[in-house]
């Protein structure tokens, strides 16, 4: 199996999704003659053309409706945002007109497309370039939201997502980009909300998704040595959430710890808590923790930016608290 | 060529929009106004103002060294080339006049007068940075200076400005509200409303588009339906004008111009300047989009070369004394570096502080 690189991944499944069908077109910043913001799309504007390929002016709220047009009257649209903090300018496109197209139109109009891009925060790039906005997202019903670790689920979950015939959020994130991991030559795709065990483990379920999973790793090494057995779950999608998947690794642990990288008020860590209350309260052996960032805006010196963020130290604690160990 | 239009409604100035002519700074071309300029300017401000350039250039280089050496990081946005624009600017203003920006604010806050010292310590992260250090390159914001920020989201301080505007009609000051952007914002909403806004309500906002005819990768052919940006001003009855932005004198002058005439009766205006960036969008962009020959053509107008050669020919500085002035301007930025280097990064406290206004 060769192993590629998370960006080269993505790469793959869009290149496969659009060889296969000729409604799947990619617009954004950037996205054709210069390759991809973060090379993403390198080649793409070659192999397709610029009817398939589209560069725009910076006019997120413009090109994002204008997709929902398009995927309204029958096309495919991959709506790239050269940051997720960039599609805050098309929120209310994505939240007014994406997500609500269909019920309000008594079912007429589907809005199958996806908005993908770079996620959370990158590094030292301070308060407006460091947003984690998928518990906003998944806040609003008639969105999926995905965020893939590996470039394993993302060409997966990417293929499954232009297949949908939904608005799907597909988070990315610019620190994963470089990683490499296998990827099966031959075609495949991964189910939307559909999570997975990272690694196995007895003593405690510890949920983190897309860049929290490099720290919930290397946490769970150290916990190791401590005589602690970490499970690593990670649900790839944060709606739908596969509950399932996070009750029965509860079953087995009886205790639990949440990793966001996003803020820690309405964050999907809340969320994700409440309803592992509602299916397994009677399994937990000890109250839930959070690691979050904190509630302050990025700052851009180092030091106090690290400080703000889910640090494997936090991640450890929070885990020794669950397992009452000291 | 572009369409000239000419007719105007009731509101508007009468509009023409012919390209700005780019002719090179020299005693022997110097037109009839800017002959007067230079007469009511003086040698002095003359000098100052071809410093503040020199400032820029050398603070630019060497923060571009210093993220090369890992002590900045995060984004930089560079201003080489562009200095004549926020020199020429805001020479024409007033201290209590509001400015706002976007993230390649460098050149804006130096032309200011923030220390360069302060801007230094925020690229480096440090508490005595001019935003405490939570801003960095980016976000360059002075309360005494009323520098309303440096902005990330593109387009982001166009209503910013137009706020600064309005809070001057309605304390029925004479402020002006300075606005700089950049081409690319130009296709941004928020520049249509708030034109649309500023010229409903005659308020005093200056927009200046720094067109350096890219934004990152992005060629204004490529992005904008329209060559000549100032037009745009048309839309809503406001005056707008295209300038040469490599030209010092051509920045001051219609600036000058501008601020004046809506000191007496507040209006909104836009400019556009028309300027070039030496180099990538920011540092991690190797800018292969543009050809050698376009930076070349270019770096043969240069900003600063231009208001040099005119210095030496006024005889107002020769090159021993313009040669010394680089080289004292080049040690303040070494002394800057020095502060920065030397000052406390914010401490733990700091951040939880400012989340909320006490
Ligand atoms: C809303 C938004 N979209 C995209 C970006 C990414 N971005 C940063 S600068 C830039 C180009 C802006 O070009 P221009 O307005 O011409 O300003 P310049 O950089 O040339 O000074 C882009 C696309 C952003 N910061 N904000
Ligand atoms: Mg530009």
């Amino acid at each position: 199996m060769p192993s590629i690189t998370y960006r080269e991944a993505l790469n793959q499944a869009m290149v496969e999704e659009m060889e296969r069908d000729p409604t799947v077109f990619l617009i954004g910043e950037e996205v054709a003659e210069y390759n991809g913001p973060y090379k993403v799309s390198q080649g793409m504007l070659e192999r397709f053309g610029p009817r398939r390929v589209v560069d725009t002016p910076i006019s997120e709220a413009s090109f994002t409706g204008l997709a929902i047009g398009a995927a309204m009257t029958g096309l495919r649209p991959i709506v790239e945002f050269m940051s997720f903090n960039f599609s805050l300018m098309a929120f209310d496109q994505i939240f007014s007109n994406a997500a609500k197209m269909l019920y309000m139109s008594g079912g007429q109009f589907p809005v199958p497309m996806v908005m993908r891009g770079p996620g959370g925060p990158g590094s030292q790039v301070s308060s407006q370039h460091s947003n984690c906005l998928e518990s906003l997202f998944a806040n609003v019903p008639g969105l999926k939201v995905v965020m893939p670790a590996t470039g394993y689920d993302a060409k997966g979950l990417l293929k499954s997502a232009i297949r949908d015939n939904n608005p799907v959020i597909f988070i990315e994130n610019e620190l994963l980009y470089g990683l490499s991991c296998d990827v099966p030559e031959e075609e495949y795709t991964l189910p939307i909300g559909v999570g997975e065990i990272k690694a196995a483990g007895s003593d405690v379920t510890l949920l983190a998704y897309s860049r929290m999973l490099l720290l919930a790793a290397e946490a769970r090494g150290e916990l190791e040595q401590d005589g602690i057995s970490v499970e690593i779950v990670d649900p790839r999608t944060i709606k739908p959430l596969d509950l399932e998947l996070i009750a029965k690794s509860i079953r087995k642990t009886h205790r639990m710890v949440i990793v966001e990288e996003g803020n820690r008020f309405g964050g999907v860590g809340a969320e994700i808590a409440d309803q592992v209350y509602r299916a397994c309260f009677d399994e937990l052996d000890a109250p839930i923790e959070r690691v979050t960032q904190k509630e302050n805006p990025l700052p851009y010196a180092k030091a106090i930016e690290a400080a703000s963020l889910p640090s494997v130290p936090e991640i450890v604690a929070a885990v020794k608290t669950v397992c009452y160990h000291n | 060529m572009d369409p000239v239009p000419v007719k105007s409604s009731s509101k508007s100035q009468v509009l023409a929009f012919p390209e700005a002519e780019t002719t090179p700074l020299s005693r022997s071309t110097l037109t009839r106004t800017h002959k007067q300029l230079l007469d009511d300017l003086g040698r002095d401000r003359l000098v100052e103002m071809y410093r503040k350039m020199v400032e820029i250039r050398s603070f630019e280089q060497r923060a571009e060294q210093m993220y090369q050496q890992r002590k900045i990081g995060g984004y930089l946005h560079l201003y080489m080339g562009q200095e004549a624009v926020a020199v020429g600017l805001l020479a024409a203003l007033r201290p209590d006049d509001y400015v706002a920006t976007s993230y390649r604010d460098h050149g804006i806050a130096l032309a200011l007068g923030i220390r360069a010292e302060l801007l230094m310590a925020e690229l480096f992260g440090r508490a005595t940075g001019v935003s405490g250090g939570k801003g960095g390159s980016m976000h360059f914001f002075s309360k005494e200076k009323n520098l309303l920020g440096g902005h990330g989201i593109v387009g982001g301080q166009i209503p910013i400005g137009l706020g600064a505007a309005f809070r001057a009609q309605y304390m029925e000051t004479d402020q002006i509200s300075l606005t700089l952007l950049g081409d690319g914002a130009m296709n941004q909403s928020v520049f249509h409303e708030s034109m649309n806004m500023a010229a409903l309500w005659s308020l005093p906002v200056i927009y200046v588009v720094e067109n350096n005819q890219y934004g990152m990768g992005t060629s204004v052919e490529r992005s904008t339906s329209v060559k000549n940006l100032a037009m745009r001003a048309s839309a809503y009855g406001m005056e707008g004008v295209q300038i040469d932005g490599m030209n010092l004198l051509e920045c001051y002058r219609t600036m000058h111009e501008a601020v004046k005439k809506r000191r007496e009766s507040p209006s909104p205006m836009l400019i556009e300047v028309k300027t070039y960036r030496y180099r990538g969008h920011s540092i991690s962009d190797p800018g292969q989009y543009r050809s050698k020959e376009e930076i070349a053509r270019y770096r043969k107008i240069d900003p600063i070369t231009q208001v040099r050669r005119l210095l030496e020919e006024l005889d107002w500085l020769g090159e021993a004394d313009a040669k010394a002035l680089d080289k004292a301007v080049r040690d303040e930025i070494m002394e800057a570096v020095k502060f920065a280097e030397e000052s406390p990064e914010p401490e733990l406290a700091a951040r939880d502080r400012d989340v909320y206004a006490p």
